[in-house]
């Protein structure tokens, strides 16, 4: 744990610019994005809808390729990899959070937070997803599939998968865009709280200004571009 | 933990959670459908070469000339076949002072190994006699004697009977002989004694015309074994035949089952291939967001690989089994339940057709569904963010021509017929290709009509054009499967009007040979007396071939057994204006009316390739002293399956009436009737009456049982039929569950919706029954034509039949499906989402 001592970035991005063709037309939806996240912060992206902050996340995730630029994760520069390299890296220190739970529907509560764990290949899975159920509140919950499951249980399991693996990154893309908002307020809780404990880091799209307010930083999109 | 361990529990989880009922469901009916056909047909073929061997009285027979070297009973013996010889000759037997001409054969025990001899103690004028199955030989110094036998030495039972120098005391009537048929050459009276009195007789000598023949029956590989290795160690005046060789109508029939068997079992491996290609679809389209997450949550395209193919490869081989296992339990219900109407109790199937079904599966589960994998590992695992993006289609294509090509394979060896296997699997590539083409074409055609009509139709054509390439899909897969089903109804339909036709219940079945010239009109008479309509007469001239284009030929000049017998007999000749209406022009032409008295002549293909002769080659013939020559000028196809007479040779009119003739005659009997033969023996004296009711009956029954074993094997296909039709509409289900939610949540009723469902399926249901009506129709054409040697009957109304199967099935069977769709309340369906 000493790393996270010593203040360093566990993401920076450089000059991140993404452009797409539609047609005849380039479109550039992101454009010439710098940041950087230490390790144990927290980061709001912001911005009105179609301002590019999925892209961004995605791009920051490695899920995507940038038209130009750079993203280090834990100080590697990841599209120097393949695209298998950057999926070894994000099984190792990122966690996600979508807004549409992408829990597997044929995989019950427990089985959807024992997968990453799985597919590393660690062997007690079962204990530390039981123990992370547990600290979610859904103990009793284990053997229910995700459609037996309310928006926010769901929600909840998806926190529960993202943390198992002890990340050291925690990416989220509006994770209470799908629930009202008291079951979005305690989601919220939860991944504060856990997120503290565990030290994680957290890069956290919303559109909501309250949840925002919680992060460290903010990084306010419009247009593809930081405003500030 | 490895990938294997994860894969398996990655199978269980699925399987726990329904994910895989379809893609199941459709494997274990589409292999079950085909072993059950398999085994089926496996064991209906073993049981049919066995009815048909009745007829035989053995499996096999090798008849010579001369005492049999003993090889061939101590390599029987050594295969653990049963035997028993027969020894056949003329002779003399008398009672008193009245003596005839017979054929004597001597048995020995076990006579016959296959059918049954059915005897009578009832001698004299009575009818019906009371018949039994015989189940010994005639005891030593007894006799047992047929019908005409009996009324021309005027026999009763217990009379004494002199053969030779040896005296037997009659016994028994012979009332039917299974080899009896084998060649209409046995036309005297029968005698049937123990080969133990045979000495005493003193008739066997060096130089009398004995028949020697070994009877060889047992399990069918071994026979075949024997066969082999029998045919190999002939010597001249030596042969072997089995009933195909004996029994050309007979031949045919069991031929054509088999093929018909195969086929079936072919369209089966299409159907399934279908259905497994519409489950693997729907089963990767499911999976898109687990594969996004997991390469989200780190997996590599590797491990997403292994991880579904070890997932495949499992759920293929425990499917597989449990279709094979299905397929046995079913042929094995079917085998008792047709106890009952197939005489010969059915041999074990062979292992084969499960060993089919399990590569079958397989083979169809990975060649169809390697190509969606390969996309699936690539995934973009973007689509977690954005759920528009889908996966590459690039393997697509290749990836069915993959699966196309492993079924090819599967197909040849299957078929066992290149010919056949490759035009089928050319019929169902090009039928792919068509369809395909001609569904997305159509598909656009349909959506542009939208505007032009309202209501339910409407929107069934906005989801059609919505779901383009699912659409395209589902009428391509059930488009192929009912094209499979209907080009197998042509075909059965095909083979059993043949069939029927080829041996109507009032089929000839007695036989009047040497009828004398001034002997026509008083028969004639008999004829009306009798209330008989007249039958047509036949003039016949014998004669022996001697030269071919003014070379003398000889016997020696043939290496081919048959070609040799042919040769050294003589033909019968043949003179008519019109040819019968059975035969077939196969090269050149038959003579016109102005012919008549020309030297010219129309022979049967076949003989004329044994002999080695052609169109425009010169045939000498040696009749009764004189010379008779003429050219061939046509070669006809002659349908042995009938039992009409047909002659070899046959000329124009004036050619032959110069030599000395006799008649010949077929006509039908009605059981009831049956004494007319003994009043027809007595009234012409020298007439030779052949009797081939029995042997009628025979090929009744064995046609009857294949035409049974027929329907049978064509229900199960349609089983299989069932998993493609399950499959398509499975595939659009979740899409359909989505969309009432949607609908319903907006006002929708859900009547509304049926319709529009309706609406959509039926369209979906007409056009591939267009398409199957289409390949269909092209399929059986090709197959009847040059596999089958059917003639195919081009039958419109199939048209009619296709659109409205497919309509009126698909859209049943896709209202049955999405009943549940339409029964969820939204809401649940909506928060799934
Ligand atoms: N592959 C693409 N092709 C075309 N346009 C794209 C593509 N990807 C993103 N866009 C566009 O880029 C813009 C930013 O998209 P993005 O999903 O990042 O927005 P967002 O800020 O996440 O919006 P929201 O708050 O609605 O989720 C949008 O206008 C989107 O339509
Ligand atoms: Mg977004």
């Amino acid at each position: 744990m000493s790393d996270n001592l010593v203040v360093r970035p566990i993401v920076q991005a450089t000059a991140l610019t993404k452009q797409v063709s539609t047609g005849d037309e380039q479109l550039t939806i992101l454009e010439n994005i710098n940041l950087e996240v230490n390790a144990g912060d927290s980061v709001a992206v912001v911005g009105a809808s179609g301002s590019g902050k999925s892209t961004l996340l995605g791009l920051l995730a490695g899920l995507d390729t940038p038209s130009s630029g750079k993203v280090h994760l834990d100080g590697e520069d990841i599209f120097l990899l393949d695209e298998d390299a950057r999926a070894a890296l994000r099984g190792r220190i990122l966690g996600f959070v979508f807004q549409s739970f992408q829990l597997l529907p044929a995989l019950t509560a427990i089985e959807n937070v024992m997968l990453p764990l799985e597919l590393a290949g660690i062997s007690n899975a079962t204990t530390a997803a039981l123990e992370l159920l547990e600290r979610v509140g859904l103990g009793t919950r284990l053997k229910h599939y995700p459609r037996q499951l309310s928006g926010g249980e769901q929600q909840r399991v998806a926190i529960a998968r993202a943390f198992v693996t002890q990340p050291q990154l925690l990416l989220a893309d509006e994770p209470t865009g799908n629930l009202d908002s008291t079951t979005g307020a305690q989601i919220i809780e939860l991944m504060f709280e856990l997120n503290r404990e565990r030290g994680t880091t957290l890069v956290l799209v919303t559109h909501d200004e309250a949840i925002s307010s919680r992060c460290a930083w903010r990084i306010r999109l419009a247009g593809g571009k930081v405003v500030n | 933990m490895n990938i294997f361990k994860l894969s398996f529990r990655m199978l269980r989880r699925d399987w726990r959670a329904g994910e895989l009922r379809v893609l199941a469901f459709a494997l274990v009916i589409a292999v079950g459908g085909m072993t059950t056909v398999g085994f089926f047909a496996d064991r209906v073929q073993l049981a049919l070469s066995r009815q048909g061997n009745q007829l035989l009285g053995a499996d096999l027979i090798i008849f010579s000339d001369h005492t049999l070297p003993s090889q061939y009973a101590e390599q029987a013996k050594r295969q653990r076949l049963a035997i028993s010889t027969a020894l056949k000759f003329p002779s003399m037997a008398a009672k008193g002072d009245n003596s005839l001409l017979t054929e004597i054969k001597a048995v020995t025990a076990g006579y016959p190994l296959r059918g049954e001899l059915r005897i009578s103690e009832d001698f004299g004028d009575t009818s019906p006699r009371t018949t039994r199955i015989a189940n010994a030989i005639p005891a030593p110094g007894s006799a047992w004697v047929d019908e005409k036998l009996m009324i021309q030495l005027a026999l009763s039972r217990g009379d004494t009977i002199e053969v030779g120098t040896a005296h037997f005391i009659v016994t028994a009537l012979i009332t039917q002989e299974p080899d009896y048929s084998i060649g209409f050459i046995n036309l005297r009276p029968r005698v049937l004694i123990n080969t133990v009195d045979l000495p005493a007789t003193g008739l066997v000598q060096q130089g009398s015309r004995i028949g020697y023949r070994l009877l060889v029956s047992g399990d069918s590989g071994e026979v075949e074994n024997f066969r082999k290795w029998a045919q190999s160690r002939l010597t001249l005046g030596e042969r072997i035949e089995g009933i195909r060789d004996a029994r050309p109508e007979i031949k045919a029939a069991l031929e054509r089952a088999e093929k018909f068997l195969s086929l079936a079992a072919l369209a089966s491996v299409v159907l399934a291939a279908a259905a497994a290609a519409l489950a693997v679809r729907r089963f990767t389209q499911r999976h898109l967001d687990g594969c996004a997450v997991m390469r989200c949550l780190g997996a590599s395209q590797a491990t997403m690989l292994r991880l579904y193919m070890y997932h495949f490869a499992t759920l293929g081989l425990i499917a597989s089994g449990a279709g094979c296992l299905l397929g046995f339990v079913a042929q094995g219900a079917l085998a008792f339940w047709l106890s009952g109407l197939v005489e010969a109790e059915l041999p074990w199937p062979s292992v084969w057709p499960a060993v089919h079904g399990l590569l079958t599966g397989l083979v169809l589960l990975l060649g169809f569904a390697l190509p969606p994998l390969l996309n699936l590992r690539s995934v973009p695992a973007l689509r977690v963010l954005r759920r528009d993006i889908g996966m590459s289609n690039t393997h697509s294509l290749t990836g069915y021509a993959l699966g196309l090509a492993a079924l090819s394979v599967l197909f040849l060896w299957k078929a066992g017929d290149v010919r056949l296997g490759a035009s089928v699997m050319g019929g169902f590539a090009a039928a792919i290709a068509v369809f395909g083409l001609l569904g997305f074409l159509l598909v656009k055609a349909l959506s542009h009509m939208r505007g032009q009509t309202g209501g339910a139709l409407r929107y069934g054509l906005a989801s059609i054009r919505r779901r383009a390439t699912a659409s395209v899909v589902q009428a391509v897969a059930l488009g192929l499967g009912l094209m499979a089903l209907l080009a197998l109804t042509l075909i059965r339909d095909d083979l059993l009007q043949n069939w029927r036709t080829s041996l109507p219940p009032d089929a000839p079945d007695h036989f009047l040979v040497n009828i004398q010239a001034d002997q026509l009109e008083p028969l004639a008479a008999f004829f009306n007396q009798h209330k008989i309509a007249q039958p047509p007469v036949f003039p016949m001239v014998r004669g022996r071939l001697t030269a071919v284009n003014d070379k003398p030929i000889a016997s020696g000049d043939y290496n081919d057994i048959r070609a040799k017998r042919l040769v050294e007999r003589e033909f019968n000749l043949s003179w008519a204006q019109e040819m019968p209406s059975d035969n077939q022009i196969i090269k050149g032409h038959w003579w016109k009316s102005g012919d008549s008295g020309k030297a010219v002549m129309s022979m049967e293909e076949g003989i004329a390739k044994t002999v080695g002769v052609g169109l425009g080659d010169k045939l000498t013939y040696d009749v009764a002293g004189s010379t008779f020559s003429a050219t061939i000028t046509s070669l006809r196809k002659v349908d042995w399956d009938t039992f009409r007479v047909n002659f070899f040779v046959v000329t124009p009119p004036g050619v032959l009436e110069k030599y000395p003739a006799t008649y010949i005659t077929s006509f039908h009997l009605p059981p009831k009737q049956m004494d007319v033969t003994n009043q027809l023996i007595k009234a012409f004296p020298n007439l030779l009456v052949i009797d081939v009711a029995t042997i009628i009956n025979q090929v009744h029954k064995v046609i009857e049982q294949v035409s049974k074993a027929v329907e049978f094997v064509f229900l199960f296909t349609l089983l299989a039929g069932l998993a493609v039709l399950y499959a398509a509409i499975a595939s659009t289900q979740d899409e359909r569950i989505h969309e009432a939610a949607i609908f319903r949540t907006l006002g929708a009723k859900r009547w509304q919706l049926a319709r529009a469902w309706a609406a959509e399926f039926a369209i979906l249901g007409g056009l591939a029954g267009l398409f199957a009506a289409a390949g269909a129709s092209a399929l059986g054409y090709v197959i009847g034509e040059y596999a089958l040697n059917l003639t195919y009957t081009f039958n419109p109304s199939i048209w009619l039949t296709g659109v409205l199967s497919g309509m009126i099935g698909v859209t049943a069977a896709g209202l049955m499906g999405t009943r549940s769709a339409l029964s969820t309340p939204p809401l649940i369906t909506l928060r799934n989402i």
